[in-house]
């Protein structure tokens, strides 16, 4: 099933362009002065331990805090260009719903866990218009199957799902409207080592397919490799390093990205 | 032969009949009077006076009585006389300062300016039934003993304002004259609400509700650390300004028990730490209503204060949508007026779902 | 003794009401918010309809008031006492005399025509409520039409039943834009409230919102295009006056389960019996 993207023709700018993005927590730095452009089908990684404020950026993105400084820009399928920082609430949730996705680390936390996998995929169809439970079934069905749940889990409700299952599914219930861009926070988080790998690669076949642009914190450089372009280093709050993915991890320049590199155990 | 059901009206009317036998109970007992309810069980009166959103013992006094003493009932009925009186204007914000005192107590001093006055409380008494009290006529307590001691004492200062005076507890942002407060009797309760709006859904609410709410942040539910900074109790002028005269004129004075709490400090970057309040007020005695409702609102200002709202107490949809007893009452007890067309409707569902349990699906059209 | 302005209300109150109203119908199905007062009867019982018919009734209105259908219900006769007592109007409890009708989970069968008010009490008006529980999230809902959730409902109640489940209180969507509580009537008479040629008022008075449904204007309750909205059906007609077509109330009669059929609305069922014939026997 081929899909016509709309950004898979060359753009002349990017799709996301983030300057100066400040955030603190009291004393606290969440992040501080962070600025990357994301171009449409491209995937950066954010990588950084614990408390190095990469969390903070996504955050800040998908505007579940409000920064205290910077400017987020963004291109909308339309052409037209918004100020993230300026936009109303409203066009904000509109925008999550329809060209943006969202996966958390806890699926719990993009799920509705009391209605079944169906009605968790249909959820974002019927709020844009679709009126036919069949139809809307049976996209929900596709969508299972492509992000290998089973058919018979269809009714099933996501608490009976194993974490890697209940993953999948939210990233399903995003994808189904075709979303340009997505922000994953730690995808394969708290997943078990066979089910990380299984996770790994339907991502980077859906991110092809569809020609996504995407945003993925994480703290294990194996997912960053796997998925990302380019990659930004953050320690302290701070973006150390940057760069394409493959040169940042062969070649690292900064000493804490050098650090983090070695400390990653070899096969 | 089936004969449809009437003479609702007549059934009405004599269960308000009837109502009215009950209320006045056996006849060779003596009625209850007003004076006797307003004096000897003044805290009911307090209590709907608060409640009831309306200064008047008399009319409370009746309140109680006309509801056979279920004040959740009395309160109804003096809520229901508040909305035929005309709001002749708002009074001067009541200055509690400058009250004559009869009970003053600390927790967090040991001794304070003016010493702590016990006054009239049931806090050291042991709860034992008092059968003296079953036969009426016992001599009455002579003025040196009633407990009241020395006359009230006035200017007597507040010790949040001591602790104001050294920076140590966050200040109330003076109020700007022309500050307009909102009235919750007039207009709907909307969110996120304004601290005034809270505190007058605190006072107005039940005190059972209020004070689960309050024992709650005790148990881990929302804490914020609270001390009794202190609990006065006395009387207090209301002045009002008339439009025509120009200045403030005394119209009444009143009893009433305010409590401030000192709670968890706080700090920041910019900031020095500095203890956080809770407030509560009420008329006359009630002093655990006015207790629990300095822990509730304390509370709520959860969000205000940036601290990580974890429990329902914190919640303000939660807490204020809940804490009005004639709402409560009025919707738990709907439950009992007719439902039987949804029944019926409801009915009609789970017999045809039960006919048609254990037959296959049709299979889904794509 | 203190006497009570014509209908219990002083003035002001009465003018604050209706500009709730009048902004309630030029926004069809929207929540009106408005300062809804203390009244002589308890929370849940009709504070809100009492409000809005005391805010709309004048001195040449006849008003019929009902409850589950019937004239004679306590609550009915409750409130209709109440304005019989502070507006000395004529009450009546045939349908087609009314100028203005309370009502409580019905609406009457005789059909409504241009210029009757028909007054509407509201328990819950917020149609999303069960689904959010918070009231400052769903008016961003209805702001922004994010009705996806409700969808999502009926969406499992097919799932998990082959059929939606809600039975009353049946959302709909009024004028192709805002999502509305009809009160707790059957869905039975959803379709009485599609281009109605009445004025239908809601009040919910603990709730404190007042909403409506201007003449001829489009309610559709919500459906699936291959699950259409489909309504109660019974398979005899009332045991009183043989109407099919009427919503039926069951009752009980014997201790042997015994049952009878008999319209809910009792006054189109007395004006199908001519005044002397008896009831249809069993």
């Amino acid at each position: 099933m081929t899909i016509e993207h709309p950004s898979a023709t060359v753009a002349d700018r990017p799709l996301l362009s983030v300057r100066g993005l400040g955030k603190r927590y009291g004393a606290q730095i969440g992040c501080r002065d962070v600025g990357f452009d994301l171009w449409p089908g491209e995937v950066l990684g954010v990588v950084g331990e614990s408390g190095s404020g990469k969390t903070t950026v996504l955050d800040c993105l998908s505007g579940r805090v409000a920064a205290d400084g910077g400017q987020v820009t963004y291109t909308k399928a339309d052409g037209s260009v918004v100020d993230l920082r300026r936009l109303d609430e409203a066009a904000r949730r509109r925008l999550l719903r329809t060209e943006w996705g969202v996966v958390h680390q806890h699926a719990r936390e993009g799920l509705r866990m009391n209605v079944s996998a169906g009605a968790n995929v249909g959820e974002r169809l019927m709020a844009l218009g679709a009126r036919h439970y069949g139809r809307v079934r049976g996209r929900a069905l596709d969508w299972l199957a492509r992000v290998e749940i089973g058919e018979s889990r269809i009714d099933d409700l996501p608490e009976t799902f194993s974490g890697g299952m209940q993953q999948r599914l939210q990233i399903a219930r995003n994808l189904v409207t075709e979303p340009r861009l997505v922000l994953m926070d730690e995808p394969t988080g708290g997943l078990d080592v066979s089910v990380q790998a299984r996770l790994l690669d339907l991502l980077r076949g859906l991110v092809e397919d569809l020609g996504l642009s995407a945003v993925i914190v994480t703290h294990d450089l194996a997912v960053a490799r796997l998925l990302a372009h380019r990659l930004l280093v953050m320690r302290g709050g701070l973006v150390v390093e940057s760069g394409l993915t493959d040169q940042v991890l062969d070649d690292p320049q900064h000493p804490y990205a050098q650090l983090l590199v070695s400390s990653v155990l070899q096969p | 032969m089936y004969v449809a059901v009437k003479g609702g009206e007549r059934a009405i009317d004599n269960a308000h009949r009837l109502l009215a036998r009950e209320r006045r109970g056996d006849p060779s007992v003596p009625e209850l009077s007003l004076a006797q309810i307003e004096q000897q069980l003044a805290l009911a009166v307090d209590r709907v006076m608060v409640e009831g959103s309306l200064h008047d013992r008399a009319l409370a006094a009746l309140a109680v009585k006309q509801s056979r003493g279920d004040l959740i009932e009395a309160i109804f009925l003096l809520r229901a006389y508040r909305t035929t009186l005309p709001r002749l204007g708002v009074s001067l914000p009541l200055d509690t300062a400058a009250m004559a005192v009869h009970r003053r107590v600390s927790a967090i001093f040991k001794d304070l300016p003016g010493g702590q006055i016990l006054g009239p409380t049931f806090d050291y008494t042991h709860r034992l039934l008092d059968f003296e009290l079953a036969d009426p006529g016992g001599a009455p307590a002579s003025p040196a003993e009633d407990g009241r001691g020395p006359q009230a004492q006035t200017s007597l200062p507040r010790v949040m304002d001591l602790l104001d005076r050294e920076g140590l507890i966050e200040s109330e942002p003076p109020a700007r004259d022309d500050a307009r407060v909102g009235d919750l009797t007039r207009e709907p309760l909307t969110f996120p609400s304004g601290r005034d709006v809270r505190l007058q859904n605190l006072a107005r609410g039940d005190e059972g509700f209020l004070l689960a709410m309050g024992y709650a942040t005790q148990r881990g539910y929302g804490r914020n650390h609270p001390f009794a900074g202190e609990i006065r109790h006395g009387e207090v002028t209301v002045s009002l300004t008339p439009e025509e005269l120009g200045f403030p004129v005394e119209i009444a004075t009143i009893t009433v028990t305010e409590c401030q709490m000192v709670n968890q400090f706080k700090g920041s970057a910019t900031s020095p730490a500095q203890f956080t309040r809770g407030y509560g007020l009420v008329f006359g005695g009630a002093e655990r209503k006015a207790m629990a409702m300095a822990l509730v609102d304390r509370a709520l200002r959860g969000r205000e204060l940036g601290e990580e709202v974890s429990s329902p107490t914190q919640d303000e949809e939660f807490v204020l949508s809940h804490s009005d007893s004639i709402e409560a009452s009025g919707f738990v007890q709907h439950l009992k007026l007719p439902h039987y067309v949804d029944f019926q409707s409801e009915l009609v569902l789970v017999r045809d779902l039960r006919a048609a349990h254990g037959t296959p699906r049709a299979p889904v059209v794509q | 003794m203190t006497r009570y302005n014509f209908a219990y209300l002083d003035e002001q109150t009465k003018r604050m009401i209706r500009r709730a109203v009048l902004k309630a119908v030029a926004v069809p199905g929207y929540q009106v918010p408005f300062g809804s007062r203390e009244m002589p009867l308890s929370y849940g019982w009709g504070t809100g309809g009492v409000q809005v018919t005391a805010s709309v009734i004048g001195p040449t209105d006849v008003l019929k008031v009902i409850d589950q259908g019937a004239d004679d219900t306590t609550n009915a006769v409750s409130i209709r006492k109440f304005f019989a007592r502070t507006t000395g109007v004529a009450t009546t409890t045939s349908t087609e005399a009314a100028t203005l009708i309370q009502t409580r989970h019905r609406i009457p069968e005789t059909p409504l025509r241009e210029g009757q008010i028909l007054v509407l009490q509201v328990p819950i008006p917020e149609p999303l409520r069960w689904l959010e529980p918070r009231e400052a999230e769903t008016r961003k809902m209805h702001a922004l039409e994010e009705y996806g959730v409700m969808y999502v409902r009926l969406y499992e109640d097919i799932t998990r039943h082959g059929r939606v489940a809600q039975t009353y209180e049946y959302p709909v969507i009024v004028d192709g834009r805002y999502l509305m509580r009809p009160s707790p009537i059957p869905k039975f008479d959803n379709p009485k409230l599609d281009r109605s040629p009445a004025l239908l008022l809601f009040g919910a008075g603990r709730e404190k919102r007042i909403y409506a449904v201007p003449p001829w204007t489009r309610v559709k309750s919500l459906d699936f295009d291959d699950h259409p909205f489909e309504v109660e059906h019974w398979d005899r007609p009332c045991d009183l006056c043989g109407a099919r077509g009427a919503f039926l109330d069951e009752l009980i009669v014997d201790d042997k389960g015994g049952r009878l059929f008999i319209c809910s609305d009792t006054d189109f069922c007395a004006r199908r019996r001519p005044a002397g014939d008896p009831p249809r026997p069993m």
